[in-house]
């Protein structure tokens, strides 16, 4: 492990989330908490990122920024060279349909439908064909391992199945970045190492990138990079050296 | 589309048993609102089926007095009267004092003439006006009785002393399910004979004249120059159109007819209270998922859409229910109130008016709820538990 000055940023054209002196503060009733003070910062393309820190140091509203989920009071993010502080609400939401995957902590699934047509769901935004979204949901399924289980509802599956269900979910759009908060956080160690090793291989093997935030060391270890958010600042980075 | 559908038709189905103590409620307002509104419509159905061209004519001071009937010559003799018929009300008990229904003395031949709404077959006219102690009755009281042709009945008079023995010679129809078949016809001559000899002070009179008029333009100045013929003799006559008639004495149960046609929309206020309630704990539930959806890319539309689907789904199957109901239960509510309500037919009208009921229900229950889920900021909704 090396750590590495938070000034050593990456250049060009392998920066694909660019923050750029964000900020942002959150006002309950007269008080303004002030949350992120002028960030700024890059995430590489093909990067595997754990962001860690502090309970309420800002992790999630970070991610959130960055996923446009929410916005800046200040600054700029830019994904893949656009500038999404600058999109209106509708253009956000179909930039978040074809440019972002969510994994959540609670998996986040329609209870109501199966793990088939939660993967399919994301599609049903897109113009793809009925039995194009049934492949591409089948393959993402088949890609975390759970082709044996398509007809399971949420309800019928276990803490591990269904986050991965969430991956596939988030896959299978090819979505430019992955986010995911606290993705194990609801899970026991088993689940979680299983979970992890799939995004680890979504990161090695495929090349997406991901921006996960967790509290677990061991979670962490997965990722190529973790950075500390300390009190809305980035204190410090560790690369992760994998063999 | 098909997605939307599937995501509404299967959260209809998630809470069973909160969809189902609402959809009770959605049925037995829409039920008890289609009820009421024909009970409402069914009292002024004799307004909506009397016949422009039919005046009657009774006495000025009230029409449960009396006129001679010596009258009819006069009544027939006015220009621009085609035919004059009567009718007498009977007031008769049949066995119990509880068993009540309509009982008139008619002029059979004339009378059956004037009034085509009842349909009576060629060989019980020709029974009835045989037999001079004849009666026909409405298919629906010999239904509730029983009777049938060559059976002999009794009534007991309350107005006219003593007992009275009819023969039914048959049933009639109504022409429309708003005809009125609960009531009994017998013959006046058959009456007068008898009070000739019972009780002469009530011979020869009649209660009220029908009178059918050559020319609906005309109707205005018959009825005021039949008045004109008994001004200021024993008993004056007050002539109406059977329509202001019917008016007259619906106006009398008017408070009534708006207080049940207010209930019935307080009903479904109510309904759609509880609606409004459960489709708002429903959404408050489903906050996270809906901030999923958005996260996802769905639009806040697409969210609003799913709440509105299954509000208004919820609604139309209560309503369908309650509506499919109505029907079978005011047949039977008619049937209880004895003679009360003749016929509770449902009209098209008041079906319409329920399944509107059903569906404004639906919309209105899910507006605040929709609205909240569209605009709940996509992060906060996250954080709401479900
Ligand atoms: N909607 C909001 N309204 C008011 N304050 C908020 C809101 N969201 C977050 N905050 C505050 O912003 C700060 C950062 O919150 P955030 O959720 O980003 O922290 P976090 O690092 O993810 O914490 P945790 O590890 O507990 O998830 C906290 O102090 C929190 O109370
Ligand atoms: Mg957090």
């Amino acid at each position: 492990m090396t750590v590495l000055s938070i000034s050593d940023r990456p250049t060009g054209a392998d920066v694909l989330i660019a923050l750029s002196d964000v900020s942002k503060s959150y006002r309950r009733g007269a008080q303004i908490v002030p949350v992120l003070s002028r960030l700024t910062f890059d995430i590489r393309r093909k990067e595997f990122l754990a962001l860690m820190g502090p309970s309420g140091s800002g992790k999630s509203t970070m991610l959130n920024l960055i996923a446009g989920i929410d916005s800046p009071d200040h600054g700029s993010i830019t994904v893949g060279g656009e500038d999404i502080t600058l999109l209106p609400e509708a253009e956000l939401a179909d930039w978040r349909a074809a440019n972002v995957g969510f994994i959540f902590q609670f998996y986040n699934l329609m209870p109501v439908l199966t793990a088939l047509e939660n993967v399919e769901l994301p599609l049903t935004l897109t113009s793809l064909g009925r039995r194009d979204r049934r492949d591409r949901a089948q393959l993402a399924l088949s890609l975390v391992g759970l082709s044996d289980r398509v007809k399971h509802l949420p309800s019928e599956l276990s803490g591990g199945q269904q986050q991965r269900v969430a991956i596939a979910r988030a896959i299978v759009t090819d979505p430019t970045v992955l986010v995911a908060d606290e993705p194990t956080g609801d899970l026991d160690r088993q689940s979680a190492k299983e979970v992890l090793e799939i995004m680890q291989r979504l990161n090695r093997d495929m090349g997406k990138t991901i921006v996960m935030v967790t509290h677990d060391h061991r979670a962490a270890a997965h990722a190529k990079r973790i950075m500390n958010l300390e009190k809305g600042d980035l204190s410090y980075l560790v690369e992760q050296r994998l063999e | 589309m098909s997605q939307w559908l599937k995501l509404v038709a299967r959260n209809v189905l998630r809470h069973r048993l909160r969809t189902s103590l609402t959809l009770v409620g959605l049925i037995v307002a829409i039920l008890a609102f289609g009820v009421l509104q024909t009970v409402v419509k069914t009292w002024y159905a004799g307004v909506d089926g009397a016949v422009p061209s039919r005046l009657l004519t009774r006495n000025a001071i009230s029409f449960t007095l009396p006129l001679p009937k010596s009258y009819q010559k006069r009544i027939s003799a006015v220009e621009g009267v085609r035919r004059v018929t009567h009718l007498s009300w009977f007031g008769g008990v049949y066995k119990d004092s509880k068993n009540f229904f309509p009982q008139f003395a008619i002029d059979a031949a004339s009378y059956l003439d004037m009034f085509p709404e009842l349909l009576v077959p060629d060989e019980v006219r020709r029974a009835f006006l045989s037999e001079r102690r004849g009666a026909i009755v409405g298919r629906k009281l010999a239904k509730r009785y029983g009777f049938k042709p060559g059976d002999v009945i009794q009534l007991r008079g309350t107005i006219f002393p003593g007992n009275w023995e009819f023969v039914i010679c048959g049933v009639f129809d109504g022409r429309d399910p708003k005809t009125d078949t609960s009531q009994l016809f017998f013959r006046w001559d058959y009456l007068n004979e008898i009070l000739r000899v019972r009780s002469k002070a009530q011979a020869d009179q009649v209660g009220v004249f029908a009178v059918d008029v050559v020319s609906l333009d005309s109707v205005a100045d018959v009825s005021q120059a039949i008045d004109e013929v008994f001004r200021n003799s024993l008993a004056e006559t007050l002539t109406e159109t059977e329509r202001a008639f019917q008016i007259g004495f619906v106006k009398q149960t008017e408070a009534i007819l708006i207080s049940i046609r207010v209930v019935s929309f307080v009903v479904i206020f109510i309904i759609l209270a509880v609606m409004a309630n459960t489709m708002a704990m429903t959404a408050r539930e489903r906050l996270r998922e809906y901030a999923t959806l958005k996260a996802i890319g769905f639009s806040p539309g697409y969210v609003a859409r799913l709440i509105l689907g299954e509000s208004v789904l919820i609604a139309l199957i209560g309503g369908a229910i309650g509506i499919a109901l109505t029907p079978p239960v005011a047949a039977r509510l008619a049937e209880l109130s004895a003679t009360l309500f003749p016929t509770l037919f449902v009209s098209v009208n008041t079906v319409m008016l329920q399944a509107l009921a059903a569906l404004v229900v639906g919309i209105l229950a899910a507006l605040l709820p929709m609205r909240r889920a569209a605009r709940v900021r996509i992060v906060d909704g996250l954080r709401a538990l479900g």
